[in-house]
């Protein structure tokens, strides 16, 4: 049986800081067109995984392969794109939406290159399907959560990726333009084909929006569709409570 | 006669040297001020002085001692910050302070003060010479080089240095690139403007700007106008008024400032 390729392996991966292990023996493949959505506690290793995954951190055990090459000599690294967790302090800086969507493609391009009218209009792109295009000349900094979430994301597929890897994109962000930015999410990767890697801290967004699951706290506690993870097993392993649960739609 | 002042070689020389200097260190005070390293333009200014009482004591050029101390300066500095031990801010403080003392122990060393060293300190357009004149043009072509080549990937790494790395970028790299060419930048200009007020010419034009809230690139280009008129009319105050340099140059980036902050106020 041939399905999708795998895009991302992970092997045996441990990380901790000075004898406090964050990540112990984590293995999982992430296929391509994959919807995967990463839940644990705080403190759980969630985010550490996403910089392992991105190089921004070096486990000390096992390895990361993307596209069946291990990470160090992986070049094209901007076939991810990273949405990382925000926080208001970085804001004062001034930039303007379109300054900070083209960063996004500044790897992707290379040194010493100039953006061309091609590279023009892949930004021009993704500002329409994110919907920033109208906020252009605003300051990063006078946008709303919602809306400073849309240009991190469009920054993120600026360089055309082929994998989108969030982290807790819709923290200060009110519910209406959730709904609307989990729709979205769902599109690219349907309609796309977008391989997509989501941390949330909302358990419910994450059961009704993934396609598969993986459970983490310092060890992978599970690893499946949602409707094999939302047993009250599981989630008494990641949390330490009963969480009732209950799962419509797909 | 209102131009008589052009007439003078010194003054023809300070003109172009604050021309050139005004044009380039709020370039590299953009990058400094955005990243919240403000600090780090009076850190290698104070560094400079160590080089400067270097050169004094070994009868070197000053001048080119500064850059090569300022310049492993900036180095250190990077390595430090990026081990993430310590604050950005308390490895500047440390530089600054430590630098400071280096210096004041090379001075009494030379048996105290001389006019040579005050004029570091506070600036004297007075002392200009060609070979600085012809420095500062070399890094005046460098600074612009560099930012009109990598201008992108700079603007990439302040703005956020995590989502470069995660790109392929390197980051600690361009950071040190940044953190050298402000080094040298440093290091020729406190001829103008002095060490103890290199700092402020090369954040104030910057915070100025950063009060009309415009796009990156217009920050820049802004903060270089009012880093223009505040060294030229400062030039022309000093001179008529027979005031200090460097004082009267930081003094009209001041008003300037208050100008912009006024105007630009809450409601």
């Amino acid at each position: 049986m041939t399905g999708p390729a795998t895009c991302i392996e992970v092997r045996d991966v441990s990380f901790g800081y000075a004898g406090n292990p964050i990540l112990q023996d984590i293995t999982f493949d992430v296929r391509e067109g994959e919807y995967l959505g990463i839940i644990g506690p705080n403190g759980g290793g969630k985010t550490t995984l996403f910089k392992v995954i991105l190089g921004l951190l070096v486990p000390q055990k096992g390895e990361v392969r993307i596209y069946g090459e291990p990470l160090e000599s992986f070049r094209k690294k901007h076939v991810i794109g990273y949405v990382p967790q925000r926080s208001l302090s970085d804001y004062y800086f001034p930039a303007t939406v379109e300054e900070v969507v083209r960063s996004g493609r500044t790897a992707r391009l290379g040194l010493l290159k100039r953006f061309a009218r091609e590279d023009a209009g892949a930004i021009e792109r993704v500002m329409e399907v994110t919907d920033v295009a109208t906020l252009r000349k605003r300051l990063i900094g006078q946008l709303s959560g919602g809306e400073r979430q849309r240009v991190f994301i469009a920054r993120a597929l600026a360089s055309d990726p082929k994998i989108l890897i969030l982290d807790e994109p819709d923290v200060g962000v009110d519910v209406s333009a959730q709904e609307k930015f989990y729709s979205f999410l769902e599109n690219l990767n349907t309609g796309s084909g977008l391989t997509i890697l989501l941390i949330s801290h909302d358990i419910d967004v994450v059961a009704h929006q993934a396609r598969s699951i993986l459970c983490l706290n310092r060890r992978l506690v599970c690893h499946g569709p949602p409707k094999d993870f939302i047993t009250e097993d599981y989630m008494q392993k990641l949390y330490g409570k009963k969480v009732r649960f209950i799962l419509h739609g797909h | 006669m209102a131009f008589e002042i052009f007439e003078l070689e010194f003054m023809r020389r300070a003109f172009v040297a604050g021309l050139l200097i005004s044009i380039i260190v709020p370039v590299i005070g953009t990058f400094l001020v955005v990243r919240r390293y403000s600090l780090m333009a009076d850190t290698l200014a104070h560094v400079s002085l160590v080089g400067v009482a270097t050169g004094v004591l070994m009868k070197t050029n000053p001048v080119i001692a500064a850059v090569i101390a300022s310049a492993i300066s900036a180095v250190l500095i990077e390595r430090l910050r990026g081990l993430k031990k310590l604050f950005a801010e308390s490895v500047l403080a440390i530089f600054l302070s430590g630098s400071l003392a280096v210096a004041v122990v090379m001075i009494s060393l030379a048996k105290g003060f001389n006019v040579d060293l005050l004029s570091y300190l506070f600036g004297s357009i007075s002392t200009i010479g060609s070979v600085d004149l012809y420095l500062l043009a070399a890094l005046f072509v460098l600074v612009l080089a560099s930012i009109g080549l990598f201008y992108k990937e700079f603007f990439l790494v302040s703005f956020d240095e995590e989502f470069a790395e995660a790109g392929g970028v390197k980051a600690r790299a361009l950071n040190l690139f940044i953190v050298l060419l402000a080094a040298v930048t440093v290091s020729l200009a406190m001829r103008i403007v002095g060490i103890l007020l290199i700092g402020a010419l090369m954040v104030i034009p910057v915070v100025t700007a950063r009060q009309f809230e415009l796009s990156f690139r217009n920050t820049i280009l802004v903060s270089i106008a009012f880093s223009l008129v505040s060294v030229i009319s400062g030039l022309f105050l000093s001179y008529y008024f027979d005031l200090a340099s460097g004082g009267t140059i930081v003094l009209v980036s001041l008003a300037i400032f208050l100008a912009a902050f006024i105007v630009n106020r809450p409601e």
